[in-house]
């Protein structure tokens, strides 16, 4: 093949500038846009000047504290109308091995922050709030089921029969904020009511657990709050009690944090069954060696 | 067959149009029984329209289920259609010309009912145009309704190209038929003469959608497994599963091209046309894919089973020795193995001398079968009777006997299947097409059912699938659909070629005689 000199020069100069491309360009830490924190920054030191920041809501379960009574099921219940059959925030009893104690979980949506659910909704009917909630609007929701298909956490739930509480019934409009009437063959979930934190009150299940075991804030400040008022910084809850979110190997980057259940205020849950299921993947808590941290603060 | 309407035609074209005419009696029958069923699953729609997704037996834990297995059936038997037609196209295969339109026919019938079943599954199908409006490119959802849509587009086009010679011969004959086959020919002819220009013309345009048809087929199927693929539940987390479903794709169209062969051939003798070297030649297909497909099976489950992570133990122990155990290795051993044995072992020398065993002759191992079948009814119907207590005598019959019952019947059979190939090869197809479904379903079940997070707090009956009636009845209905559309489709266009087979010398001749028949390459 003959290459006359020029177009040898195009070409050299074509595969240097190739070549300083893959090897020049240094791989720059991914950073997600609704998750505005940069790296390294302590988040006591963020916590103040508020002004003019988005929330960042997330949400603490002390394990210790939970006795599995499920009234933060029941207040949910009641907030939004979920229809039967369905529990938003539903009480697990979870035993993360044959020889460990077993103890209560109770598992509302995570609101992740790399939504399996969201990635998958053909229509956007679930999409991801700067605040970080994962809102789920049911009149656009075409039924596909690919979210629940998708959610790791079973955290979704689908009105399989006509709800008790259609907006004909009811007369109310639909407000996805409020999520409290529902259509026959959508989907559902927790949205973390953003209807009550708007109107500055803790979430119904917060509100509601009589231990005081959800805490329930925003980030940004650096503060949770639960049902008894007390009001602790979110960063030392997480790291001086070895703070985990649910099944963090899968990288969905969950908003929900969970205390571990050491020494706790309740007894364990009764005696299990010999039949009950042993988690198919229990919770990991194991802190990788090389990401001090990472399991408790998770500040990016 | 009733007399043609028309006449002028040659013998050759009376047979390769006797479909056309297809009338009586027992036509007839058939086509009001396919009706029939198709009615009825349009009641079981309009149940599930009425009172919600909530008829069927799936619930939150168990979300997909036949409607979801019976579409990526049908998409998979839609598979074979037009890449094969377009493979054996490409590589000057002249055998193909009578099989070719059958299989494209296939492809068309099963990708519209497939298409329709993800909108039975839906729980709102009136919002459907919403993924129009708002649709995400984002959702893998998006990208199948775009490469179905483009598939059938692109073998709608494929099947009907080809045939347009054809529809303008039927034009001319039809001159003085019925109107309305007089004006769908004319229509769809578009002004074929036979001009050498338009010869060329229709040769360049196979030429290209052959090759554009192949990586649109290839693409569907893959698309088809990522929307499993793109989850991260354990069993469908897999990156192989774009390749295996492809392979998985082609086996079971194959399998339902040689079912479709045979029962044209059968229906309205077109043994000259249809002859045992092409389903010899198909059979090779099978074995091949068949190999294929196997290969795929067990690198997916090997791979995870033999490391028995925490995630995936769940869904394994399942089917391998769980509840859906028998279900599972019915579905390897009659889905694959059985019909890669059927169409290989036959063809082996000796296996006629299997004959001379008398006990290896169909009667008695018919008659060891019935007897199986007598002790157990009479062994499980004798036990309460005879002891106070409950005494199961069916124990008595050893645990080998049936495995020693199935393997009996299979030796005996195999002599009759050496000088029936075409019944093999049948035997072998529906086979392989049962298991696929098979398949399908035990994809999506057992991964549903072993979810990260224990089942827990279900209300009665949420923790299990059990199909209710309005899904099979729909999946009836769909089948049903599927073979009228077919028949229709034979009703109205020649579903052999006519002029791609014209210049055939002579058919295929039998096993390893058959030169290439010196027809002009199209």
């Amino acid at each position: 093949m003959r290459v006359s000199r020029r177009s040898f020069l195009k070409l050299a100069a074509a595969a240097g500038m190739v070549a300083a491309w893959a090897v020049g360009e240094p791989a720059a830490p991914v950073r997600r846009p609704w998750v505005g924190a940069g790296r390294g920054v302590p988040a006591l030191a963020r916590s103040t000047g508020q002004a003019g920041r988005p929330r960042r809501w997330v949400m603490v379960v002390d394990l210790a504290k939970c006795d599995g009574c499920q009234e933060c099921t029941r207040a949910c219940t009641a907030m939004h109308r979920v229809p039967p059959g369905q529990e938003w925030i539903r009480v697990y009893e979870m035993r993360d091995e044959a020889t460990g104690l077993a103890y209560w979980l109770p598992r509302p949506c995570m609101q992740c922050d790399n939504p399996p659910c969201v990635k998958v909704c053909p229509v956007s009917a679930t999409w991801k709030r700067d605040d970080g909630i994962v809102m789920q609007d049911t009149s656009r929701c075409i039924g596909c089921r690919y979210c629940i298909a998708a959610c790791p956490y079973q955290a979704r739930a689908f009105n399989w029969l006509e709800p008790a509480a259609t907006p004909e019934r009811t007369g109310e409009a639909y407000d996805p904020e409020w999520n409290r009437v529902h259509f026959k063959g959508t989907t559902e979930k927790c949205i973390f009511c953003p209807a009550l934190i708007k109107e500055g009150k803790l979430p119904a299940c917060v509100a509601a657990c009589p231990m005081g075991a959800i805490y329930f804030g925003d980030r940004e400040e650096d503060a949770v709050t639960n049902s008894q008022g007390e009001t602790v910084r979110f960063s030392a809850l997480v790291t001086e009690q070895a703070g985990y979110r649910l099944l963090e190997e899968l990288g969905t980057e969950p908003r929900v944090y969970y205390l571990p259940p050491r020494q706790r205020l309740y007894p364990a849950p009764p005696a299990e069954p010999a039949a009950a299921p042993v988690p198919a993947a229990a919770p990991r808590r194991t802190v990788p060696p090389d990401r001090p941290g990472a399991v408790g603060g998770a500040v990016p | 067959m009733s007399r043609p309407p028309h006449h002028g035609f040659s013998d050759r074209e009376e047979r390769l149009l006797a479909s056309l005419s297809a009338g009586g009696t027992g036509f007839s029958a058939l086509i009001g029984g396919l009706l029939a069923v198709v009615v009825w699953g349009l009641v079981a729609y309009a149940t599930q329209l009425r009172h919600g997704l909530g008829v069927t037996g799936l619930r939150d834990h168990v979300l997909w289920g036949v409607y979801i297995a019976n579409f990526v059936f049908f998409i998979g038997v839609s598979h074979v259609g037009a890449l094969m037609s377009a493979i054996l196209r490409l590589t000057g295969a002249e055998w193909r010309r009578p099989i070719t339109r059958m299989a494209e026919a296939i492809t068309f019938a099963s990708l519209l009912m497939g298409a329709l079943m993800p909108v039975v599954d839906m729980g709102r199908p009136d919002r459907l145009l919403t993924l129009i409006g708002h649709g995400r490119l984002q959702s893998p959802i998006l990208w199948d309704i775009l490469s179905i849509t483009t598939y059938l587009t692109g073998s709608t086009l494929f099947l009907y190209v080809p045939m347009i010679p054809d529809l303008a011969l039927l034009r001319h004959r039809y001159a003085g038929g019925p109107a309305w086959r007089r004006r769908l020919y004319t229509l769809l002819s578009l002004g074929w003469q036979d001009t050498p220009a338009q010869r060329h013309a229709l040769e360049t345009i196979m030429r290209v959608l052959a090759v554009m048809i192949i990586p649109i087929a290839v693409s569907v199927h893959t698309v088809v497994s990522w929307i499993f693929g793109m989850t991260l539940r354990a069993g469908w987390n897999s990156t192989i599963f774009g390749p295996y479903f492809v392979s998985g794709a082609l086996f079971s169209g194959a399998a339902a091209v040689v079912t479709a062969m045979a029962t044209f051939r059968w229906a309205y003798h077109l043994e000259d046309y249809i002859t045992e070297a092409h389903f010899r030649r198909m059979g090779y297909l099978l074995i091949a894919l068949g190999l294929a497909y196997g290969y795929f099976t067990f690198a997916e489950y090997l791979t995870p089973a033999y490391k028995m992570a925490t995630a995936e133990r769940g869904y394994l122990t399942a089917v391998f020795s769980g509840p859906l155990a028998r279900l599972f290795w019915f579905t390897q051993l009659t889905g694959i193995l059985l019909p890669v044995l059927l169409l290989t072992l036959p063809r082996i020398a000796w296996v006629p001398r299997l004959h001379r065993v008398p006990l290896l002759r169909p009667r008695p191992a018919l008659a060891a079968a019935v007897t199986y079948a007598v002790a157990t009814v009479v062994l499980s119907a004798a036990g309460p009777r005879m002891t106070m207590a409950r005494v199961n005598l069916t124990a008595l019959i050893p645990p080998w006997a049936l495995p020693a019952l199935v393997l009996w019947l299979f030796l005996a059979w195999l002599p009759v299947f050496h000088v029936r190939p075409i019944a093999a090869a049948v035997v072998a197809s529906l086979l392989v097409n049962v298991g696929a479904w098979l398949k399908r379903y035990l994809i999506i079940v057992p991964t549903l059912l072993n979810p990260f997070l224990p089942i827990q707090r279900a209300p009665t009956g949420w923790a299990a699938y059990q199909p209710t009636w309005v899904e099979w009845s729909i999946t009836a209905g769909a089948l049903a659909g599927f073979a009228l559309i077919y028949i229709g489709f034979s009703k109205v266009f020649p579903i052999i070629p006519i002029w791609e087979t014209r210049q055939e010398p002579a058919p295929l001749r039998p096993a390893g005689q058959e030169g290439v028949p010196g027809v002009p390459a199209l």
